[in-house]
């Protein structure tokens, strides 16, 4: 039975599309079976980030108005093959997405997957709202910049108070995943630092992702970047966070392209 | 071609300007959004008059190219019962 994830972040442009890419490519490269599911309808970009873009025949809408079926939506990855994209439609309304519509495409991929990673599209409406909804666990990706550690701190009130888990009074787990981060800009005091982010937002970190120029390179060629170059410094940090979403103790370093291949170990653990 | 197009890194802005014209084009020319879906179910449609196919057992692929889109539709029709064996199918690709 899938562990349903949402990458979101309230902000746009922080890293959602490529985290879910490249977190949902490392963990079916660990032999899961994950599928990423976008839903940023009207503005879908997953399956460009994923290199799929000429292969959509379907999509989330015709599944979730019922003129497609499930199996019949799922884009096979060509690489790892037990990892699948649902796409979003990039000609309809959002509006086209209903509750119970989403409900029952989530139902009935939980017994088929172990990871089902729902793509939040940004902001805080309808589409941002039914991304978490069904969601048992939260990826809160920020970037150490203040507009969105605000935009995250929205969305952590929203995921404890909107989605079905809270609404059945539970606690949802909730991660932060920082990206864009620069460890000599925020040593030298010119970005917020780990520390500062992790202390307003209260979540336990999940990893964080260095500023690097293989993230832009992976997603010209349509590759998440865990495949394009896995030994790359963002690569190794997103497989590190895959491997704490699968419930491992990994010790949480800031992976570096630098001579060092293990820069300064932090002395926290994800928890 | 230019120098630092012998590295790979250079040239990976070639590569996503490539995929963004082709996939642009695709989506600029605008067309029919379920056309696919209509040819699918016009396709099922014929060959339901003659034989009953399975609507699960129907796939479809395409690939957007930068000249033509190539549709697969892979449709396994049941072999008739009177000649059934155990796991006996035909598979019929139209392409």
């Amino acid at each position: 039975m899938a562990q349903v994830v949402v990458v979101t972040s309230g902000k746009g442009g922080v890293g959602k599309t490529t985290s879910t890419a490249a977190l949902g490519a490392a963990l079916a490269r660990a032999g899961e079976r994950v599928v990423v599911v976008d839903f940023d309808v009207g503005l879908r970009n997953l399956d460009l980030v994923m290199g799929a873009e000429r292969r959509v025949v379907f999509d989330l809408i015709h599944v979730v108005q019922g003129s497609a079926r499930l199996s019949q939506a799922l884009i096979r990855d060509k690489r790892i093959d037990t990892l699948f994209l649902l796409a979003a439609s990039q000609t309809r309304d959002k509006d086209s997405l209903t509750d119970d519509g989403v409900e029952r495409v989530i139902r009935e991929l939980r017994p088929s997957f172990d990871w089902v990673i729902c793509d939040s599209p940004a902001g805080i409406e309808r589409g941002a709202s039914l991304a978490m909804r069904h969601a048992d666990l939260a990826v809160v990706v920020a970037n150490p910049e203040v507009s969105s550690v605000r935009d995250s701190d929205r969305i952590i009130g929203l995921l404890d108070s909107t989605t079905d888990k809270a609404k059945r009074g539970e606690q949802m787990e909730k991660y932060l995943l920082l990206t864009r981060y620069d460890k000599n800009r925020a040593e030298r005091g010119e970005m917020l630092c780990i520390e500062d982010v992790l202390e307003i937002l209260c979540i336990p970190l999940l990893g964080i992702i260095p500023e690097s120029k293989d993230v832009l390179h992976a997603s010209n060629m349509g590759l998440p970047v865990t495949l394009n170059n896995p030994a790359s410094a963002p690569a190794r940090a997103y497989n590190d966070a895959a491997r704490r979403l699968q419930g491992e103790q990994v010790p949480l370093v800031v992976p570096s392209d630098k001579v060092t291949l293990f820069s300064k170990l932090l002395g926290r653990r994800a928890a | 071609m230019k120098f630092a197009d012998l590295f790979g890194r250079q040239r990976s802005a070639t590569t996503a300007h490539h995929r963004l014209q082709v996939l642009l084009m695709h989506e600029r020319c605008g067309g029919n959004p379920d056309l696919i879906p209509i040819l699918r179910e016009d396709i099922l449609a014929a060959i339901n008059k003659h034989v009953a196919v399975d609507a699960d057992k129907v796939r479809l692929t395409i690939d957007r190219g930068e000249m033509v889109s190539r549709l697969e539709i892979d449709i396994e029709i049941p072999t008739p019962l009177k000649h059934h064996r155990e796991g006996c199918a035909t598979a019929v690709h139209y392409r």
